[in-house]
């Protein structure tokens, strides 16, 4: 493996001022400006919360064990991309693709409930325009659904890259980096599963 | 195969946990999630929902962020570049709560 690693060398393998990956330092401080971005959306949705004299209101729409259902698919599906990441960096590409595909489908199982989701609040009667909460709801979790479908793409794009045979050992930081981001959105929605959907 | 990531691991990087953490740390995820609903569906727990729900939640980050992100084993730089937005978050979201009389 040393040999295979000499031979092929990694992307990553320049040297840097701090010894650290340029790509994984970037990618984390990409990922400290998103957590001020959610939490512009996550502090404008709390500011108004209430505030409403016009419903539909949080609770009269708000399907719980459906969100809760979400919430899980979405906690599995970090569980499967560290998988995938732990496959790829055992040079097991059987594995890799197993779990990125299985990573990808729980996201796409995600963004279906979320579809489902915003018709059935569309057909209550809550739509964008209709009051603060719609407002403030739809625009946060809007953004989070795009942000999964992102990831999903991401995701898809990679398990190609594997089934191509372009996935070696030697590129699994490529498989780290989609991982940091998908975890990334699966911690944004445990915030909002408890600051929109529990405390209402 | 473990040699190549001994060899390529930057400095004060630790290794990864393995399969079975990964799993362990589900189940766990798992558990608190069901709790959180549970608490959610419980009239006692009314009066204290909103801070059980609080911790629970960080709770939840905090093992998604340490294990599946790995910031408990890469380098501290990397905690660094994502926690110092998240308290500077937290503090920009409690003081516009503030702001606006939510206290």
């Amino acid at each position: 493996m040393a040999v295979a690693a000499l031979s092929h060398p990694a992307p990553e393998a320049h040297p840097t001022s701090t010894g650290l990956n340029s790509r994984k330092m970037l990618f984390w401080a990409f990922l400290g400006s998103e957590c001020m971005f959610f939490g512009s959306l996550i502090s404008t949705y709390l500011i108004y919360r209430g505030r409403d004299s016009a419903g539909p209101h949080p609770h009269e729409v708000l399907n719980i064990p459906f969100t809760s259902f979400s919430a899980f698919v979405l906690l599995m599906s970090s569980l499967t991309m560290v998988l995938a990441l732990a496959a790829v960096q055992h040079g097991n590409l059987r594995g890799t693709k197993i779990w990125l595909a299985a990573t990808a489908l729980l996201g796409m199982t995600f963004i279906a409930g979320q579809c489902y989701e915003f018709t059935h609040f569309f057909y209550d009667g809550l739509k964008l325009q209709s009051n603060l909460f719609g407002c403030t709801f739809f625009v946060l979790t809007g953004f989070h659904g795009t942000h999964v479908t992102v990831g999903v793409i991401w995701l898809w794009s990679l398990f190609m890259m594997a089934v191509r045979g372009k996935l070696p050992v030697e590129r699994a930081l490529d498989v780290e980096i989609a991982g940091l981001y998908w975890h990334f959105v699966d911690v944004v929605w445990i915030a909002i599963f408890t600051l929109v959907y529990l405390i209402q | 195969m473990s040699e190549h990531h001994e060899s390529t691991r930057s400095p004060g990087e630790h290794a990864h946990p393995g399969a079975k953490e990964y799993l362990g740390i589900a189940v766990v995820l798992t558990v608190i999630t069901a709790v959180e609903v549970a608490v959610y569906y419980v009239p006692a727990m009314r009066p204290m929902l909103v801070p059980v729900l609080l911790v629970l939640s960080a709770v939840k980050f905090s093992l998604v962020a340490m294990f599946y992100m790995h910031l408990k084993f890469d380098h501290r730089l990397f905690s660094w570049l994502f926690v110092v937005p998240m308290i500077l978050m937290s503090l920009i979201v409690i003081g516009l709560l503030r702001l606006f009389g939510h206290w």
